[in-house]
């Protein structure tokens, strides 16, 4: 489902030229969970955003779903961000003006979905991660966890197939952190593709696949 | 459509003292222009109703050549009888003289005329009666004063039956007419009517050719089509003169009309287009805090673009925000405009004067609004929509 063939993206800093991603091959399969281990700096980042439609890679052919993804247009990425892929970020990018519910529900309304279905599904994936009561609290009346958990209701309000999460315990407690590993666990259960991006061991420890990064080169790992 | 309208008024809400003073350029543009055009058109609305006022919907023919072959009265009248065009006719000669009475001695203009100039120039009396039809054929001794005449020549208005002389020939005073604002429109000269008769026998040098005369056509034919009948008559009476001009002119109160709202209408234009100008100063006032706007909000957009907005979905939001910004402005500008229009109109209260919103330029305003908006807020909403995700989700952290 996601194939990485010689990803490449160089960074120029001055004269020094610095590989993010240096020639990186990578394949994942559908339903499955990948841990992308590595320091800060090492090219974790970088490959999470090139995995999510975010970023481009400079040479090498990422194909999704048996589509190389240089054949779409910026709107059909748009499109593809909006149904295939569900982003959670570290510090969780909720937008601060509008209610838990409200932000989950924007996929939804870029994904031209009628209002009715919409309310039905943004109930659903509130439910699913336990903050139904929180639903009209604006994230800054939210804790932590509780807005990570509105993130990921973000995130599987349109279905994806794969999450893809960058840090998603980086700012939480370990116990919160335990609840969204919980989470994260359980919609790979449901057969979700989760490509999990962390420093910390025992969180990646989680998955069942683990790759490490460093210096932008890839290698798997079984710990 | 109807989200990103829901989502421009949230903005807006959310930092209302910065949007408030964001539409003031707004506000004070539209109150500049809607209220000086209406400003302008009560006072045209005003001129216009003097102008209508000045008598019915007659025409002054002004006739240049009076010695050659002149025109004299019988003739006109004789044409009027005739022409189904025209319902009456009244012929002038104009002449001045020195009026005195008692030891006042005043310069007049003496007016010599007939009876139907009373009601072809719609006069009104304030006292005594205005040449009859008996006065033109026995080439009576009376003659009749307007206002001005009265209080400069006799000195006081209710003077009929006193005897004024003109050039030394005494006249009794049969009537003076009433008052009117038009007549202090055109000059405010004293003037006294006789009977045409009268006249030609009081200035003997006269030719007998009258020099102008009054007409109007009858119910259901307009002036212009009177005009043009009275037009085709002279042409073939009067040969043009040396340089190939004809020798008469026809004015009616249209052409009068039509330059005083020419005058009015580029009034209007002018000052419109001043009030504009400060329209378009308060669009870049718009611009200005939607380029801050979009840049505070960068990370926003970055997170709208990671969750799949298109560039179409973020223009038009960023769009919607100014358009709607402007056009609140707008209907906050219409409404203090009303305000000021009442409260001008409470001022001039009495001076005949009203000032009315008016309709086209409320329009005029809205759309001038609209367009601002759409053309100030592209460029902010296309920076916004042209962001690459990762650099707006990067942004400042």
């Amino acid at each position: 489902m996601i194939d990485l063939k010689d990803i490449t993206k160089v960074y120029q800093i001055g004269e020094e030229k610095i590989y993010a991603l240096n020639h990186v091959n990578l394949h994942i399969a559908p339903q499955e969970f990948v841990s992308v281990i590595g320091p800060s700096g090492s090219g974790k980042s970088t490959l999470m955003n090139i995995i999510g439609l975010l970023d481009t890679a400079d040479a090498g052919v990422y194909t999704l779903d048996g589509i190389p993804i240089n054949e779409y247009s910026e709107n059909a990425l748009a499109g593809v961000r909006n149904r295939k892929i569900g982003f959670v970020f570290q510090n969780f990018n909720l937008i601060a003006k509008l209610s838990a519910e409200e932000n989950v529900e924007l996929p939804l309304i870029y994904a031209g979905t009628p209002a009715r279905e919409r309310s039905e599904k943004v109930k659903k994936a509130l439910e699913k991660v336990g903050l139904s009561s929180r639903a009209k609290h604006m994230p800054t009346e939210l804790s932590g966890g509780q807005q990570q958990r509105v993130a990921i209701a973000r995130a599987l309000v349109t279905d994806p197939s794969v999450i893809l999460a960058d840090e998603p315990t980086g700012n939480l407690d370990s116990h919160t952190s335990a609840e969204i590993m919980e989470i994260l666990e359980e919609l790979n259960d449901q057969g979700k593709t989760v490509v999990l991006i962390t420093h910390d061991n025992d969180i990646a420890k989680r998955a069942k696949r683990i790759v490490h990064i460093l210096d932008g080169k890839l290698s798997e790992v079984r710990l | 459509m109807s989200m990103s309208f829901k989502m421009a008024l949230r903005s807006i809400g959310s930092n209302k003292l910065r949007s408030v003073l964001t539409m003031l350029g707004i506000i004070i543009g539209v109150i500049a222009l809607v209220v000086l055009v209406s400003l302008v058109n009560g006072a045209t609305k005003s001129v216009n109703e003097q102008i209508a006022s000045l008598g019915t919907n007659y025409m002054q023919i002004y006739i240049w050549n009076t010695w050659d072959d002149p025109l004299t009265s019988r003739e006109l009248e004789t044409w009027a009888d005739g022409e189904e065009l025209v319902e009456t006719v009244a012929p002038t000669i104009q002449n001045s003289a020195t009026a005195k009475f008692g030891a006042r001695s005043k310069q007049v203009s003496v007016v010599g005329t007939t009876s139907a100039f009373y009601d072809i120039r719609g006069l009104k009396l304030e006292k005594g009666r205005f040449l009859k039809p008996v006065d033109v054929q026995n080439n009576s001794c009376i003659c009749v004063l307007d206002s001005i005449a009265a209080d400069n020549v006799v000195g006081y208005r209710d003077c009929v039956g006193q005897e004024i002389s003109l050039n030394g020939i005494r006249y009794t005073v049969a009537g003076v007419l009433a008052e009117n604002d038009s007549m202090m429109m055109f000059g405010g000269e004293s003037t006294v009517y006789i009977p045409f008769s009268s006249m030609l026998r009081q200035y003997a040098e006269l030719s007998g050719g009258i020099d102008s005369f009054y007409a109007i056509p009858p119910k259901g034919v307009s002036v212009s089509d009177a005009a043009v009948s009275v037009r085709n008559w002279l042409s073939g009476r009067f040969e043009k003169d040396e340089w190939g001009n004809d020798n008469f002119y026809v004015s009616t109160m249209d052409a009068l009309e039509d330059s005083a709202s020419s005058v009015t209408s580029v009034l209007s234009a002018l000052l419109g287009g001043i009030a504009s100008i400060s329209l378009i100063v308060g669009g870049i006032g718009i611009m200005n805090i939607m380029l801050v706007t979009v840049t505070e909000r960068t990370r926003e957009i970055g997170i709208r673009k990671a969750i799949g907005a298109t560039r179409r979905s973020i223009l038009s939001q960023f769009l919607m925000e100014a358009v709607v910004l402007c056009m609140m402005g707008c209907i906050i500008g219409v409404f203090l405009s009303w305000c000021i229009l009442n409260l001008a109109n409470s001022v001039v209260q009495g001076l005949g004067l009203t000032f009315d919103l008016d309709a086209g330029v409320v329009l005029l305003a809205a759309a001038f609004c609209f367009a601002i908006g759409l053309i100030f807020g592209l460029y902010p909403a296309n920076k916004a929509a042209k962001m690459k995700p990762i650099d707006a989700l990067h942004y400042g952290g």
